[in-house]
């Protein structure tokens, strides 16, 4: 059907996928078309919203501007792959106890941010959360209650 | 997006033989390219993924300065204990660039490579006539929304800003770009758009950004990054300013002042004028402000954009003061 | 006045124990923040191709050419549906039978009428086909110039605004209030378009089987999309089933059913496979409404004490060329602040855009900037405290029509905000407060308020023989908690634990809900599912009181009472019986009962209801570079029974950060040579980020209301933005001495 694809080895969420792309393919299109993990969300395609935030080897970054084929040999983390056992994250049931999103569109890349967040250590101050959580914009306006979530969950990771 | 072939190169050496192919480009974090590939504006036959090869992302400080891969993330440059310390406003700059995310893909090579935000560049579907595009098509920005559009550096044929921050700090401290053997000055390495918009940069097809060179100095010790935006943060330069300033012995003398605008030219701009008017003297607020003035010497608006003439002279010059505060 | 009102509908009593007032996590948290929750775009039927629209580059003319062949010779591309090929309508899509109805482009001809506009849809088997399919059309248009801006056509009067409002409305002498004046002010406001960016694109996936349509889309109003839809293609209603479970945001766009979606379905059509169509983000600048933009003149008059003689407040507004929504803009006078001469007049002109619509508080949130820096100037100009001159000018009754209140905790709003804010120490003068860092600090204020609007829903209650409940109405939940917050009145209802009810909502098989919009839909859904839960109960209580092997034999309805999955005896709480008991002896599985939620039109001839609130803003401006801060703000709103106050509270915050937003940040800039919007991205249209966002306070104040509804509920929706967006500009100007008259303020606005 199409002109020139090539096989692409994804490990997604500790599972080893192998798709036949074609190179342009972005990696949010390959998660959400064609492994059906949908919970990475398209808000702009143009690297503006946050909402595609996913971890590749640990760090996050944004699903819209990187090619499926450049994941290959890394390992990307999705929010499908951050609760174990059905134990939630603790920023997940931080911004559950929080009420950290309203429509929730964007909390997937929110959550997913904000895991990185913590762990590269922007996490020490409500004005240092402000600022390296402003990549991930909610119309809704929950920010408050994620810089609370945020602060939250990172006492517990912590402690 | 049109499709393209994929290729991961296995050497600099490969990349730059691939990259001299017309139609192939060199693909790093992609933060510009793949967003001006789904714009229809960069349209790759091939793209050469370069962020797989290895050694070219060391960051290494020394007395004699640092020299950072070309595939180093901006975000790990932002953090790197060591630039904080020699380079403060290379870092402030790069981490108050983009958006965390961004600065996790985006590579110090391909930021240097960043292209305006004139949203007529960005739009060939509607705005066919682009001279950065189609070069002699003709400028739609002139006449148009210019809000965001340069102030210095503009030509006839293109009125377009450069938005990076980095290189605003880079040009400050006569960092070096290196493109494989060759060495280019970064103020040699942006060039005006005068007749030729579509020419950005001194890269010949063939070469690739292999690591920048920034040389150790008193002033970049003792600088600062400043960025004006309507948004508190994930925006792009209203006006910024990169300052570093070296005191004589007196503590009040200037022996050294570095001054670079962002958000208000064509290229990263060096504001040479200001600093020459400082050198030598005391440092003094009424001084700095009537200097800081010569920073914006020749600039022409296009109406909404006057206000970065106003603006930036006063970030230029809050700049110089706040650096000669923390003595 | 006295009233003698026979009002059927009594203060809910609330049962001992009710989840009612409670606030719980969402019940819709779980899936949202593990990836779970499934939003339109999320669904992929087999055999499901993609859909991408071409729109247009200009802003009025006729497509003159299209490269369908270029496009079908695309690797992937199935078809492209144009004029030529769409399938047929039953309806006309420009034709217009009610206010709700609007017209849109489905491709019947090859006019232009706004940028953006589609003239093409490509079908394809991936997204990336369907995308470079698209782009591979290369069309040519016979272009006409752009009739752009507020000045870009000749003004008429409309014959109405919002939804059948009177363009023009009067009482009292407005310019007799002015002349006899001691002080008058009068000044000019300008708000620019703004556009909704839920931050999910529309999206649909739309399946036909024959003459039956599914359809995964993100709806504010199931039922009317419904309608719609059946009306375009000649179709039952019932044969149309749509899912909306979760909207990544609404705000008014995804109220009724847009043309995109709508070219889904005849993609979807065309093609005979199911088709999923999403909106790329510059793609929702035109199709799917937005706020227009206003130019607002105040005149006002105040005698010698500082009380109001005269509220004059003219609108001039836009809508396109080929419908009608008219911003309400003026309207927001009517109802706040006391005055004996108020005049409200619209005027507009007619552009080359996409038609605007409602926009999360339609004309209020315009209104209110321009009105609340109105009265800031007026308090100004009497040297008086902004806040003493509010409460001077305190409306016991609605102003415009003298209706009293059916509740307004207005003075305890400002009295609880005000103290937490700490106001009293707010010197009267601007430029009175620099801080330790030079920045010039200010504090502003503004009034809130938004109408309590009632539409019409159904809802449906089931109890069952193993004790558990069902509640079933099509609510929409676009991030308001509605999955939470109504599955709390069901278990009110229904006198059960929460986690005994089952709820469905958004879903279009379910009980018509009405539309969740206008702040409306807590009460209106709310009061149906109340209803319904009474309903069943009493059918359930009939089954248990006539019955003499029951411990409330003979007790009549009205003398028991449900509480925790068990009919008590008012008089004698020791004689109880279990729903599943009476279940049970009776032989039946289950039972239902239905229940509306509607306006009680007595009551609301009677009284004038509205929620209120008061913001407080703290700003810091740089002096030299105009960047403007907000570093405090503190809400206070009184809008009848809270269900969920941790919902509510978010609602509040969302609110306040529009406004934040509407006065510092928003605003869709159009090249006027082309008619396009320049910023049509999330990177330069901007709104607030994180780092954008102080700490913000939302108060809760206590208010009973007996007559807005059985249950006592406003709406909590939008009112957050009124209020707030003034309040930051009337900081701006305490900080800086320079009064904000066109939004959103910019650096450049406070250069010097």
């Amino acid at each position: 059907m199409t002109k020139t694809t090539i096989p692409v080895h994804l490990d997604i969420n500790g599972d080893r996928h192998t798709l036949q792309l074609e190179p342009r393919v972005t990696l949010l299109d390959a998660l959400r078309d064609r492994l059906g993990l949908t919970g990475t969300k398209k808000g702009c395609d143009h690297g503006q919203c946050g909402a595609c935030t996913v971890h590749v080897d640990g760090e996050r970054v944004l699903a819209c501007l990187t090619l499926a084929a450049q994941a290959e040999g890394r390992t990307v983390t999705t929010i499908e792959g951050l609760a174990r056992e059905g134990e939630l994250h603790p920023v997940q049931a931080a911004f559950l106890e929080q009420d950290a999103f309203q429509c929730g569109y964007c909390t997937p890349g929110q959550i997913m941010s904000a895991v990185a967040c913590i762990r590269e250590g922007h996490a020490g101050s409500d004005e240092e959360i402000r600022e390296y959580m402003a990549g991930n914009l909610c119309r809704c306006g929950a920010y408050p209650h994620i810089v609370a979530a945020v602060r939250q969950a990172a006492l517990e990771v912590q402690s | 997006m049109r499709d393209f072939s994929y290729l991961r190169a296995g050497s600099v050496e490969a990349a730059r033989q691939a990259a001299a192919l017309p139609g192939t480009m060199i693909l790093a974090g992609g933060t510009t390219l793949i967003d001006l590939a789904k714009c229809g504006v960069a349209e790759p036959d091939s793209l050469v993924d370069i962020t797989h090869l290895k050694g070219l992302d060391k960051i290494e400080v020394s007395a004699r300065g640092a020299t950072i891969g070309a595939l180093a993330k901006m975000g790990h440059v932002a953090d790197h204990a060591d630039i904080k310390r020699h380079f403060p406003a290379v870092s402030e700059a790069l981490w108050q660039a983009a958006s965390a995310q961004i600065r996790n893909m985006a590579t110090i090579g391909g930021n240097l490579m960043q292209r305006t935000r004139c949203p007529y560049f960005r739009d060939p579907a509607n705005f066919p006539a682009c001279n950065k595009r189609e070069p002699g098509s003709g400028c739609s920005a002139i006449g148009g929304v210019t809000r965001g559009h340069a102030v210095l550096g503009t030509s006839d044929a293109c009125i377009a800003m450069y938005p990076g921050d980095l290189a605003t700090a880079l040009i400050a401290f006569d960092a070096i770009v290196h493109l494989g053997e060759r060495q280019v000055s970064v103020d040699d390495f942006f060039l005006l758009p005068g007749a030729t918009p579509d020419k950005e940069h001194a890269i010949e097809p063939g070469e690739m950004i292999t690591a920048i060179e920034i040389p150790d100095s008193a002033a970049a010790r003792r600088s600062t990054y400043l960025k004006i935006r309507d948004r508190q943060s994930y925006e792009f330069a209203a006006a910024s300013a990169a300052v570093g300033i070296e005191f004589e012995a007196d503590g009040r003398t200037i022996r050294d002042l570095r001054v670079a605008l962002g958000g208000v030219a064509t290229k990263p701009w060096r504001a040479r004028a200001v600093e020459e008017a400082l050198k030598g003297k005391v440092l003094e607020p009424d001084a700095v402000r009537a200097a800081s003035l010569l920073a914006v010497e020749g600039a022409v608006d296009n109406g909404a954009n006057h206000y970065k003439i106003e603006l930036a002279p006063r970030v230029v010059a809050r700049a110089i003061l706040k650096m000669g505060e923390t003595a | 006045m006295t009233l003698e009102l026979s009002l059927n509908q009594q203060p809910a009593h609330l049962r001992q124990g009710s989840s009612i007032g409670q606030p719980l996590t969402r019940r819709d948290g779980f899936l949202k923040v593990t990836g779970a929750a499934r939003y339109a775009a999320d669904n992929h039927p087999p055999g499901m191709l993609y859909a991408v629209l071409a729109v247009s580059s200009i802003a009025r003319g006729r497509v003159a050419l299209l490269d369908v062949e270029a496009a079908k010779a695309h690797a992937g591309v199935v078809e492209v549906m144009t004029p030529e090929n769409r399938p047929p309508l039953a309806t006309d899509p420009d034709a217009k039978n009610n206010p709700f109805m609007f017209r849109l482009d489905l491709l019947q001809n090859d006019h232009i009428r706004y940028p953006n506009q589609t003239i093409a849809v490509v079908i394809a088997e991936t997204l990336e086909a369907a995308t470079e399919g698209a782009a591979l059309l290369s069309p040519r248009y016979e272009a006409q110039p752009a009739r752009v801006g507020l000045d870009g056509a000749e003004s008429f009067v409309p014959g109405g605004v919002g939804i059948g409002s009177p363009a023009v409305h009067h009482k009292g002498d407005v310019e007799a209030g002015l002349k006899s004046a001691a002080t008058r002010i009068e000044a000019t406001y300008e708000t620019p378009a703004q556009y909704h960016n839920a931050m999910e694109p529309h999206a649909i996936v739309a399946a036909w089987d024959g003459d039956s349509l599914s359809i995964d889309t993100p709806s504010q109003g199931l039922a009317m999309a419904q309608g719609r839809i059946a009306g375009l293609f000649g179709i039952a209603p019932e044969n149309i089933h749509i899912r909306s479970p979760f909207l990544g945001g609404g705000f008014g766009s995804k109220g009724m059913i847009s043309g995109p979606q709508v070219l889904g379905i005849l993609a979807a059509r065309l093609v005979g496979r199911p088709v999923k169509l999403v909106l790329r983000r510059e793609q929702m600048y035109g199709p799917v409404g937005h706020r227009a933009p206003t130019r607002q003149t105040l005149r006002m008059g105040m005698d010698s004490e500082g009380r109001l003689t005269a509220i004059g407040h003219h609108a001039r507004t836009a809508s396109s060329t080929f419908d009608d929504f008219f911003e309400p803009a003026a309207d927001a006078s009517h109802t706040l602040y006391a005055s004996p001469a108020i005049a409200t007049s619209h005027e507009a002109v007619r552009l080359d855009t996409g038609t605007p619509l409602f926009m999360r508080a339609p004309g209020e949130a315009t209104g209110s900037i321009a009105l609340e820096s109105a009265i800031d100037e007026a308090a100004a100009a009497c040297g008086m405290d902004p806040l003493e001159f509010r409460q001077r000018n305190y409306a016991e009754v609605e102003p415009m029509t003298g209706k009293p209140f059916s509740s307004k905790a207005l003075r305890e709003c400002y009295t609880q905000a005000s103290e937490r804010f700490g106001w009293q120490r707010r010197p009267l003068q601007p430029r009175q407060m620099p801080d330790k860092d030079g920045f010039l600090t200010g504090w502003g204020i503004g009034t809130a308020t938004f109408p309590a609007i009632m539409f019409q829903a159904e809802a449906r209650a089931v109890l069952r023989a193993d004790g558990s409940g069902l509640m079933e109405t099509g609510a929409q939940d676009m991030g308001q908690g509605a999955w939470t917050a109504f599955a709390q009145i069901a278990a009110d209802g229904l006198g059960l634990d929460i986690d005994q009810v089952d709820f469905r909502a958004g879903s279009s098989d379910l009980p018509n809900a009405g539309i969740a919009g206008g702040s409306g839909h807590t009460a209106t859904a709310g009061m149906a599912i109340h209803n319904a839960g009474a309903a069943v109960i009493t059918r359930l209580a009939d089954l248990a009181t006539r019955h003499e092997a029951s411990p409330l034999f003979g007790a009549g309805n009205e003398g028991v009472l449900a509480r925790g999955g068990r009919l008590y005896r008012r008089d004698d709480e020791s004689r109880s019986e279990s729903y599943g008991e009476i279940l049970a002896r009776a032989g039946l599985a289950e039972i239902d009962g239905r229940g509306t939620g509607t306006p009680d039109s007595a009551s609301r001839e009677a009284y004038a209801m509205h929620a209120h609130g008061a913001v407080f803003a703290e700003v810091k401006v740089d002096p030299d570079f105009g960047q403007i801060r907000v570093t405090r703000l503190v809400g206070a709103f009184a809008a009848g029974r809270v269900i969920n106050p941790r919902l509510v509270r978010s609602q509040y915050y969302g609110g306040m950060i529009w406004g934040v937003s509407f006065a510092l940040h928003e605003e869709a800039v159009t090249d006027r040579r082309s008619g396009r919007i320049q910023n049509a991205n999330l990177a330069e249209y901007h709104i607030p980020v994180n780092a954008d966002v102080p700490s913000v306070a939302a108060l809760l104040v206590h208010e009973d209301d007996p007559y807005v509804n059985a249950l006592g509920i406003k709406g909590v929706g939008e009112i957050g933005i009124t209020g707030t967006a003034g309040a930051v500009a009337n900081a701006v100007w305490h900080a800086t001495g320079v009064r904000p008259r066109r939004f959103p303020i910019r650096i450049e606005d406070l250069l010097g």
